[in-house]
C-alpha cells in the first residue's frame, strides 16, 4: 500500500468519535466532522441527517487544496485556518497533523472565539490519535503481517463482476 | 490513496477522468449518474463556469456494493481540460487510485490529446505516481463523429502501456460503464496486492 494510504482501526475510530463529540459540545457547534485531504469523510457528529456529508467532504477538500495552492504561490507553507461566515451558519476549517481536515459548523449560539479555543484543544487530541494510527500502520507494515487480514487479499474476478451486476 | 475503515467496514477509492477540454469527461460522469440506482449514488457536483465548462472538478460518489463484507465506494472526479487550468488539474490528482484517460477521436483534436496525455504523465510524477504502474484505462470517445480518426492510428499515438482501451460514445453511454468497470477492477486488484 502506498505510504500515504490511510487505514482506520476500531480502537482509534472510537477515540476519534469521542473527541469530535466532545468538541461539538464544548464549542456549542452544530456539526463537527473530519475529512482526509483527498475528500474522504472519516467521521462526523451532530445534526448531520439533513446534511449531504459526502459532498461536503469533497468540496471541503477541494477548498483546502485550492487554498494550499494559493499559499504556495505566495510562499506560505499553508493557511492553517479557513473561516467562512454566513448569515446564519459559519464554517471553521482547520488542518490537523498536516493531513486531516477538521470542519466545525456553528451558528449564533456559539462564537468564533469559542470555536477557535476548543478546536485548538481538540486538534491536539486528534493529532495524537492520528500519530498512533500512523505508528500502528508502520509497525504492521514492518512486521510484514497484519493483525487485520486485508479484505481484498483474495479478491476474484467474480467478486468484481458482481459489483457491476444490475 | 484508498481509505480503508476497518471499524465501519468501508473502503473508499478515487478515480480521476483526465483528458483535453471537451473530450467528454463530464458527459461520462453524467451518464453514470443517470444510469445509477438512486440508493447507490450521491449528488453529482459540478464546479463549472457559466458556460458549463468545468472550472475545478466534477465529483460523483458511487457505492458499488460489498466485497467480502466491505462497502466499496468510488469517488469519481473529472479535471478541467483547458490548458490554463493546470494548477487545478494537478490538485485533483492528489491521492488518486486510478485514472481514466478520455481521448477525443476527432482528427482536429489529436494534438490536444497527445499534449494532455503528456500533461497527465508529468502531473502524476509531481505526486510521485507513475502512469506505467498506476491503474489506468484509455477511452477513445466520440467514435460516432464522421471526422473520427481510425482506431489503429489513435492507439498508435495514445496507447501508453498495455492498458485496456474502449471505444465510446459517451452521451449514448457506449463504452462508459466498460471503462469505469475496467478501472475499478484494476484499483481493487491493486488493493489485493498490498
Ligand atoms: N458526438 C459526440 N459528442 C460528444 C461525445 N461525448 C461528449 N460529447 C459532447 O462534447 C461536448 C463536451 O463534453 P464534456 O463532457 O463537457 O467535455 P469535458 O470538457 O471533457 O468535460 C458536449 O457537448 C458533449 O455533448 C461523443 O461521444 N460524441
Ligand atoms: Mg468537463
Amino acid at each position: 500500500m502506498g505510504a500515504s494510504d490511510l487505514i482506520m482501526y476500531e480502537e482509534e475510530f472510537q477515540k476519534i468519535k469521542e473527541i469530535i463529540s466532545k468538541l461539538r459540545v464544548d464549542a456549542n457547534a452544530n456539526v463537527v466532522f473530519l475529512v482526509d485531504k483527498n475528500g474522504q469523510q472519516i467521521a462526523a457528529t451532530g445534526d448531520i441527517e439533513s446534511l449531504d456529508t459526502t459532498s461536503l467532504a469533497s468540496l471541503t477538500a477541494g477548498n483546502v487544496a485550492a487554498t494550499d495552492g494559493l499559499a504556495k504561490l505566495i510562499g506560505e507553507r499553508e493557511f492553517s485556518v479557513l473561516f467562512h461566515e454566513g448569515e446564519k451558519d459559519n464554517i471553521h476549517i482547520s488542518i490537523v497533523g498536516g493531513k486531516v481536515i477538521l470542519v466545525v459548523i456553528f451558528d449564533e449560539r456559539s462564537s468564533l472565539g469559542l470555536v477557535r479555543l476548543r478546536v485548538k484543544r481538540g486538534s491536539d487530541d486528534l493529532g495524537k490519535v492520528f500519530q498512533q494510527i500512523l505508528e500502528k500502520t508502520e509497525r504492521e507494515r514492518a512486521s510484514g503481517k497484519s493483525t487485520f487480514e486485508s479484505p481484498f487479499a483474495e479478491i476474484t474476478d467474480e467478486d468484481i463482476d458482481a459489483l457491476f451486476k444490475d | 490513496m484508498s481509505f480503508i475503515n476497518y471499524s465501519s467496514r468501508e473502503i473508499n477509492c478515487k478515480i480521476v477522468y483526465y483528458g483535453p477540454g471537451l473530450c467528454g469527461k463530464t458527459t461520462n460522469l453524467q451518464y453514470i449518474y443517470e444510469k445509477t440506482n438512486p440508493t447507490a449514488k450521491g449528488k453529482l457536483i459540478s464546479l463549472a463556469t457559466e458556460t458549463d465548462r468545468t472550472l475545478f472538478f466534477d465529483f460523483l460518489p458511487l457505492d458499488l456494493g460489498t466485497v467480502r463484507g466491505f462497502k466499496t465506494r468510488f469517488h469519481l472526479y473529472t479535471v478541467p481540460g483547458q490548458v490554463f487550468y493546470d494548477a487545478s488539474r494537478k490538485l485533483i490528482l492528489k491521492g488518486v487510485d486510478g485514472v481514466v484517460y478520455v481521448a477525443d477521436s476527432q482528427e482536429a483534436r489529436m494534438d490536444a490529446n497527445a499534449e494532455s496525455l503528456q500533461n497527465l504523465v508529468s502531473n502524476l510524477q509531481d505526486h510521485g505516481f507513475d502512469l506505467k504502474t498506476i491503474p489506468y484505462v484509455l477511452q477513445l470517445n466520440k467514435r460516432d463523429l464522421p471526422t473520427a480518426v481510425p482506431l489503429e492510428e489513435m492507439l498508435k499515438t495514445l496507447r501508453y502501456k498495455d492498458e485496456p482501451y474502449y471505444e465510446a460514445v459517451a452521451p449514448k453511454g457506449i463504452g462508459v460503464f466498460d471503462t469505469l468497470k475496467a478501472c475499478a477492477k484494476q484499483v481493487l486488484l491493486e488493493l489485493s496486492k498490498k
